[in-house]
């Protein structure tokens, strides 16, 4: 079992402000991170010193050994908050533009991705509802081979059909034997079961870390439940 | 408590999610769903099916192995069991777990055994037969 990522006391500052105050911890080949804590917990700026948009102010990050670099961004596919997406490309030609970035992109993977997702090829970004354009955001992502994929707020407010599309996608084509998965949010009760570990994100810091089963054992809860009491 | 899980979000997750896998699949074995040396659904199948992480499928298959409800063979796959007994008993099992529910709850209403088993065979006089009886009535 192959350590795909490792985090070393890692801690990020701006300015005067501590984003992450020191955070360990690994994730595996195979292995899904659920990343929940509320808004400005820290978990997109872990997500960005992991992608390498950004270095840490002390200690490691550690992509399959290594500290991220162009090497690792070619193997890491990610999930950003923000809208990306050319908004006067139609899906299909934000397709081509994104694949043209990344050797593991897989075309056949994009189109079973674009049926599954009900997404029309022809239509220009700039007109899909904010559900579609989620969707199609994932796609781009899924349809890399990627050793490591960061999806931050894959759910955000969206309906609940686009919700469980993208779970289902999740599912289905995350590549569950090679890759290694991180889940940033804090819309916890539709997409836990996919959760391998989970950590919680509190102030910077780890709050609770382990197993998602063993976690629901201890604390008789759902994670969503445990959340609650976490971050009251 | 058992869940009976028939959409992928009906889960509970209070509980470990591997545990009410297990159920899940104990039921459909014990309710004829899956007959006896029938091939298990894959563990990749199973996850996306019930959007679960793989990882959870193969540990629940892990333990109804070491519980002798299913047997893995090497590169074919699991296999529910063979063994007619193990299977009954399981049965009885999840039996004894609805029963203990039901009594719980009756319970924690104020019923006393009398009026319990009152309750019980009243429901089942009532309930519509197959047949015959619907005719009747019509």
């Amino acid at each position: 079992m192959n350590t795909v990522l490792e985090l070393e006391n890692l801690k990020k500052r701006y300015g005067l402000r501590w984003a992450l105050t020191g955070v360990d911890l690994t994730v595996n080949e195979g292995e899904v991170l659920g990343l929940v804590g509320p808004n400005g917990s820290g978990k997109s700026t872990m997500l960005k010193l992991i992608a390498g948009l950004a270095h840490p102010t002390d200690g490691k990050v550690l992509i399959n050994g290594q500290k991220p670099g162009p090497e690792s961004k070619a193997h890491t596919a990610v999930l950003p908050d923000a809208d990306y997406v050319y908004r006067w490309m139609t899906v299909r030609q934000a397709i081509e533009y994104v694949s043209g970035f990344y050797e593991d992109f897989d075309h056949d993977k994009a189109g079973r991705l674009i049926e599954m997702m009900g997404i029309e090829p022809g239509m220009k970004v700039a007109h899909l509802s904010k559900g579609m354009n989620e969707r199609l955001k994932l796609v781009l992502v899924m349809a890399r081979n990627a050793d490591l994929i960061l999806l931050d707020e894959p759910l955000g407010g969206i309906d609940p059909t686009s919700r469980d599309k993208i779970i289902c996608a999740i599912a289905t084509e995350y590549r569950w034997e090679h890759s290694a998965m991180i889940i940033a949010t804090h819309l916890i009760r539709d997409i836990e079961p996919l959760f391998d570990k989970v950590l919680f994100l509190k102030n910077g810091q780890a709050e609770l870390y382990g197993n998602a089963d063993e976690l629901r054992s201890k604390y008789n809860g759902s994670i969503e439940d445990i959340f609650k009491e976490v971050f009251v | 408590m058992i869940y009976i899980v028939t959409a992928h979000s009906a889960f509970n997750e209070n509980m470990p999610i591997y545990i009410q896998i297990m159920d899940l699949i104990k039921q459909r074995i014990c309710a004829g769903q899956m007959g006896m040396g029938d091939k298990l659904p894959s563990v990749r199948d199973m996850a996306v099916e019930l959007r679960v992480n793989p990882n959870t499928i193969q540990r629940a298959y892990q333990e109804l192995e070491r519980e002798g409800m299913v047997f893995t063979q090497r590169g074919m796959g699991t296999f529910v069991t063979e063994d007619k007994d193990r299977i009954g008993s399981v049965r009885n099992e999840l039996a004894g777990r609805l029963v203990q529910q039901f009594i719980d709850g009756m319970t924690s209403l104020g019923f006393q055994e009398q009026q319990i088993l009152y309750h019980v065979k009243s429901y089942l006089e009532h309930q519509p037969t197959t047949g015959a009886d619907d005719n009747e009535r019509g």
